[in-house]
């Protein structure tokens, strides 16, 4: 073998190592917030990897497809708060350090130690948070009767209403309307719900998921949107600032999504990195201005970062007030969540 | 070459076929049907011979009231998407010139190019109260306040028939390029008008078409879920909507297993109903 003939295979394998190196990936089951190359990028230029995000739609959905998964393939995970404990309880999420995590900067009311924790370890940290409450085109409604949750389902504005297509926080605004807590919520408590379903769905003209909200709020073809909130109206803001949102006088249900790393990740150290750089001012700005939907990111702390326009989009002067006169979602256990089901597929059937 | 090496032979050229519906259609089968006789116990699934997810189907309203809401879109979609189509592959088959009718065929198909789920939302926006038909009509007077199209089972069903005309002009199309011209010399030689020939001669032998072009329509459509979804408004649950509930938070794929069992029941049953004429060596 010639020297030149070493040099050459010497140099293919360097070339090869160094490729392998370069090609480290980090696999993240997220929403589609996450999707967002403004926010994925300035990590993947740091870190020098790349970032595999996939979405999915409902809790469920990613248990299952973590399930079928390798051991290894998967290494962050984006979950409704509600749903930390489903991923803990599975086995699926590895134990935070506390003391990387910038918690204390964080909305008090967003830790959310009760759901993040399990047995004084934490295993998920909140990343994003907002509201589902009443979405409405204030040069068509008069916003005094989006202050009263009895009146926006009424027949004053039946045909121009909009239900969003998820039964936890939709039943969970049924369920502030009438007084009940959604903490409290129980079998008993769904036959105060079940007439107050009946009556929404007597007034909607649909009930529509997050791109068929936006589209019939922006085209017209409703004036409301029952559980929407700064999710669905932010990203349209600019060009139709008349699409705005309100929390009504009883209150409205407060959504939260977390992200842990998973415990079969081979790589958890950049996973936890990754985790890391999304809870920091910079990443959490990123993160509340998504391409996808805009809400509040957990680190205040991110409020130096963002501009005054965006913090007036995402309302933050208002989050000590907002934060004070709404419940977190439903979180049923599995019998009273099929129950929950079955009474939202017999309104939707009504 | 003997009969044993023919055989082989024979079976080398099967054998493809075969292990691939083995492994995407027999195995899947088995193992939803052997889901949809799983459990849920809490949240975990327990295997075994468990027939809750059948007394469910028999006993919950809505899912009667999505099977009984689904066959009467699919059949819907189904009758008009034929009376539409046929016209429209006959001209194209006799009436356009033999040169052009591959241009005529590539227009007709023109919307299987765009996404499904781009096209649904597009019909949204035409069928909307401040979109396209109803500015069209209140502009030329014949109404004064827009009517509600979308969100509705006609949004639902125009969505679909858009699509499945384009599908059915093609098997029929095919089919009536076959006929030899000698059928309907001969009916006229015989004294048949046009409608006899048609109804007599040209209707009976392009069947094998129109059953294939129908039963495909029934298929796509009975198991789709972009179209109600979106343009449907969720005004009427479907099965393929009730199904993804059903998976989307709580997992329960027994239960989905179990309706997706019943689906496949009522596409066998369409299958028996219109073997007779199916043909799909024809088209």
């Amino acid at each position: 073998m010639t020297k030149r003939t070493v040099a050459l295979l010497g140099g293919t394998a360097m070339w090869l190592v160094g490729a392998a190196a370069n090609a480290q990936e980090l696999n993240a089951l997220v929403w589609c917030d996450h999707t967002d190359d403004a926010l994925i990028k300035p990590f993947e230029e740091e870190f020098g990897v790349t970032v595999n995000v996939r979405e999915y739609e409902g809790t469920g959905a990613a248990l299952a497809l973590l399930e079928q998964s390798r051991p290894g393939d998967w290494d962050v995970l984006v979950i409704d708060g509600i749903d930390v404990f489903r991923a803990v309880e599975s086995g699926l999420l590895a134990p935070l350090p506390d003391d990387q995590l910038p918690t204390a900067d964080f909305f008090p009311e967003i830790v959310m130690a009760e759901n993040n924790t399990l047995d004084g370890v934490t295993y998920a940290v909140t990343e994003k948070f907002g509201y589902n409450t009443i979405s409405y085109n204030s040069e068509k409604v008069d916003p005094a009767d989006m202050q009263d949750l009895s009146t926006v389902w009424s027949d004053k504005y039946a045909e121009r209403i909009s239900i969003y297509d998820y039964y936890l926080p939709v039943m969970g605004l049924a369920a502030i309307a009438e007084g009940v807590a959604t903490a409290d919520i129980d079998a008993k408590s769904l036959d105060t719900i079940g007439p107050v379903l009946s009556q929404m769905r007597s007034s909607a003209a649909s009930v529509a998921g997050v791109v068929a909200a936006q589209t019939a709020l922006a085209t017209g073809e409703v004036d409301i949107v029952v559980g929407g909130g700064e999710w669905l109206t932010a990203v349209l803001a600019e060009e139709q600032p008349e699409l705005t949102w309100t929390i009504p006088d009883q209150g409205a249900v407060r959504w939260t999504q977390s992200i842990g790393v998973l415990a079969d990740s081979e790589q958890p150290d950049l996973a936890l990195e990754f985790v890391k750089y999304i809870v920091s001012p910079e990443g959490q700005a990123r993160l509340a201005t998504s391409a996808c939907f805009w809400g509040m990111p957990a680190n205040s702390a991110a409020g130096e970062i963002l501009n005054d326009d965006q913090k007036s989009v995402l309302r933050w002067d208002d989050q000590t007030d907002y934060l004070a006169r709404t419940q977190l979602y439903p979180a049923p256990d599995a019998d009273l969540d099929v129950e929950m089901q079955d009474l939202w597929l017999d309104t939707l059937s009504q | 070459m003997s009969a044993g090496t023919g055989t082989k032979l024979g079976w080398g050229f099967v054998a493809p076929a075969l292990l691939w519906t083995l492994a995407f259609f027999i195995v899947p089968f088995l193992v939803m049907g052997a889901m949809s006789f799983a459990t849920l116990e809490g949240r975990s699934l327990v295997w075994g011979f468990y027939l809750d997810n059948y007394i469910e189907l028999a006993t919950r309203a809505y899912l009667w009231r999505a099977i009984l809401v689904s066959l009467e879109i699919t059949l819907t979609v189904t009758v008009v998407s034929v009376v539409l189509a046929y016209p429209l592959a006959a001209i194209i088959a006799f009436r356009v010139p033999p040169q052009w009718q591959r241009l005529a065929l590539l227009l007709a198909i023109l919307p299987f190019w765009t996404s499904y789920v781009v096209r649904s939302y597009a019909w949204l926006l035409v069928l909307a109260r401040e979109g396209l038909i109803n500015q069209t009509l209140i502009n030329i007077g014949l109404i004064a306040e827009p009517i509600t199209l979308a969100n509705t089972r006609f949004a639902t069903v125009t969505g679909f028939v858009h699509f499945f005309v384009m599908l059915l002009t093609l098997t029929i199309y095919a089919n009536l390029v076959q006929l030899s011209p000698n059928y309907r010399r001969a009916a006229t030689d015989l004294g048949a008008n046009a409608f006899q020939t048609f109804r007599h001669v040209i209707l009976p032998l392009t069947l094998p078409g129109i059953a294939t072009g129908a039963f495909l329509t029934f298929v796509l459509c009975i198991g789709d879920y972009v179209t109600p979804q979106v343009l449907g408004g969720n005004n009427e649950l479907t099965m393929p909507q009730v199904i993804m509930v059903q998976l989307g938070r709580r997992a329960d794929f027994p239960l989905a297993s179990a309706l997706a069992i019943v689906m496949m029941a009522i596409v066998m049953l369409a299958y028996l109903a219109s073997a007779r004429w199916l043909r799909l060596d024809r088209v």
